[in-house]
């Protein structure tokens, strides 16, 4: 019954939406266009109603940012495979990683993109969303990026639950935290 | 020369929250960071812009709230700011005896800074745009070089924090620009890009994890403590961060 109910709330999510006004301290206050691998641009609160597990990363990096998609995939993986869990990685690149640069990621590592997202956004908001999250990067003179790295958790209403630095591996914390926001 | 110069005296007289900035003309070109390029050595290259003459002031801070209240203190989202946002105003919407008109405006966070400034059609400086116009004095470009222009930088450091801000209004740069070292501290866009390793022996090993790609850059011109104590201020720094003498500037692409 908890369960229906729930479904029937998340069916709800995107009408009751509208009317009510985000929480203060929601990051879905930040108004970010971006745009997925199949070239659709909606805002970053597109999936409230969903808790939401969101990273930064680029296509072209081949040390630390594969893993940073691997992390979140094991993530998932250890929280049960939630279905009401959504990933989200925005990429620092948008000069590079037009919507074919993404489209091609998502196919070669296989992300299932029933609940995987990747995006771009324009520089000045890849540069605001960066700095919501927390997430420090610089663009180098031969086109890579030194960049920190973190996943973070929001729930429905776009509000941090939980953050992690720890990459190449889960981190039992924020894995419980993922199967506490999605067990509701 | 002559016409910007009856501009710049144009401006100064009108100077008020009414009025719009005064933004003056920078040509840019490489310019040696203590930040460079590449981690190494690598020059910065700078595009030719134009830079806010003054800080923004706590009247006109108070008029852009007026026009946009989502960033009254009382109204700001808590995502977007701490809470000492503007706690220095008697009122969200009154200045009062601790927040004089012409005082540069303080306790605002990097993204209530960034929407003043889109608010004048610009943003806020990078980091090279604003180390390259602060390294000038009234005669030259780059003074940096000169122990002197160090000694006054080290000596506004060394003032009391506890002692009431000045108005803005110091005396013009060679570009026209005033109260870069001597003011406020000023944020810039990208603060959140100055990765800087705390001790510069983990520079090429332990981030290599953490930092995607080169790892931490270095931080160069040693004897140029003034500026890399900035440096340092400002990469600690999270967007929703307000202190009492950080304020900020704008700036536009030419």
């Amino acid at each position: 019954m908890k369960r229906l109910l729930s479904l029937f709330a998340l069916l709800l999510a995107g009408v009751a939406h509208a009317a009510s006004p985000l929480p203060s301290d929601s990051l879905y206050q930040l108004s970010v266009p971006l745009t997925d691998q199949d070239g659709l641009t909606a805002p970053f609160a597109a999936h409230r109603g969903t808790p939401q597990v969101v990273s930064m990363f680029y296509t072209s990096c081949t040390m630390v940012c594969p893993m940073i998609i691997d992390t979140m995939k094991a993530t998932r993986r250890a929280a049960g495979e939630p279905a009401n869990l959504h990933l989200l990685a925005v990429s620092f690149d948008p000069e590079r990683d037009d919507v074919e640069a993404l489209r091609r990621y998502a196919a070669v590592h296989k992300l299932d993109l029933r609940w995987w997202t990747l995006s771009r956004t324009p520089p000045q908001h890849t540069r605001s969303l960066a700095a919501l999250l927390g997430v420090q990067y610089r663009q180098l003179p031969g086109g890579d990026f030194n960049h920190s790295s973190a996943l973070l958790l929001l729930d429905g209403e776009g509000r941090l639950v939980a953050r992690t630095g720890i990459i190449g591996r889960t981190d039992p914390d924020f894995v419980a935290a993922v199967r506490k926001a999605t067990a509701k | 020369m002559r016409r910007r110069l009856a501009l710049l005296l144009l401006g100064v007289s009108l100077a008020g929250p009414a009025v719009a900035a005064d933004y003056a003309p920078l040509p840019g070109g490489r310019f040696a960071s203590v930040l460079p390029a590449d981690g190494k050595t690598a020059p910065a290259v700078l595009r030719p812009f134009r830079l806010r003459t003054e800080p923004v002031t706590n009247a006109e801070f108070l008029a852009f709230v007026q026009r946009q209240p989502q960033w009254r203190r009382d109204r700001v989202p808590s995502v977007f700011t701490d809470g000492r946002y503007l706690a220095q105003w008697a009122a969200p919407d009154r200045l009062g005896p601790a927040a004089l008109p012409r005082q540069p405006v303080t306790q605002v966070s990097w993204f209530a800074a960034q929407a003043y400034c889109e608010s004048e059609h610009a943003r806020l400086p990078t980091w090279y745009e604003w180390e390259y116009a602060a390294a000038a004095d009234a005669t030259r470009a780059d003074a940096r070089g000169d122990p002197a222009w160090r000694e006054r930088v080290l000596a506004w450091y060394a003032r009391p924090s506890s002692d009431a801000l000045p108005s803005v209004g110091g005396k013009p740069d060679v570009h026209g620009v005033r109260d870069l070292n001597g003011l406020v501290w000023e944020w810039v866009e990208d603060f959140n890009a100055m990765m800087t390793s705390a001790d510069s022996r983990e520079q090429d090993g332990a981030d290599k994890l953490k930092f995607c790609g080169a790892g931490a850059i270095s931080m160069e011109q040693k004897e140029n403590y003034a500026t890399l104590m900035r440096v340092a201020m400002l990469s600690s720094l999270k967007a929703t961060d307000t202190t009492a003498n950080l304020g900020f500037r704008c700036a536009r692409p030419e």
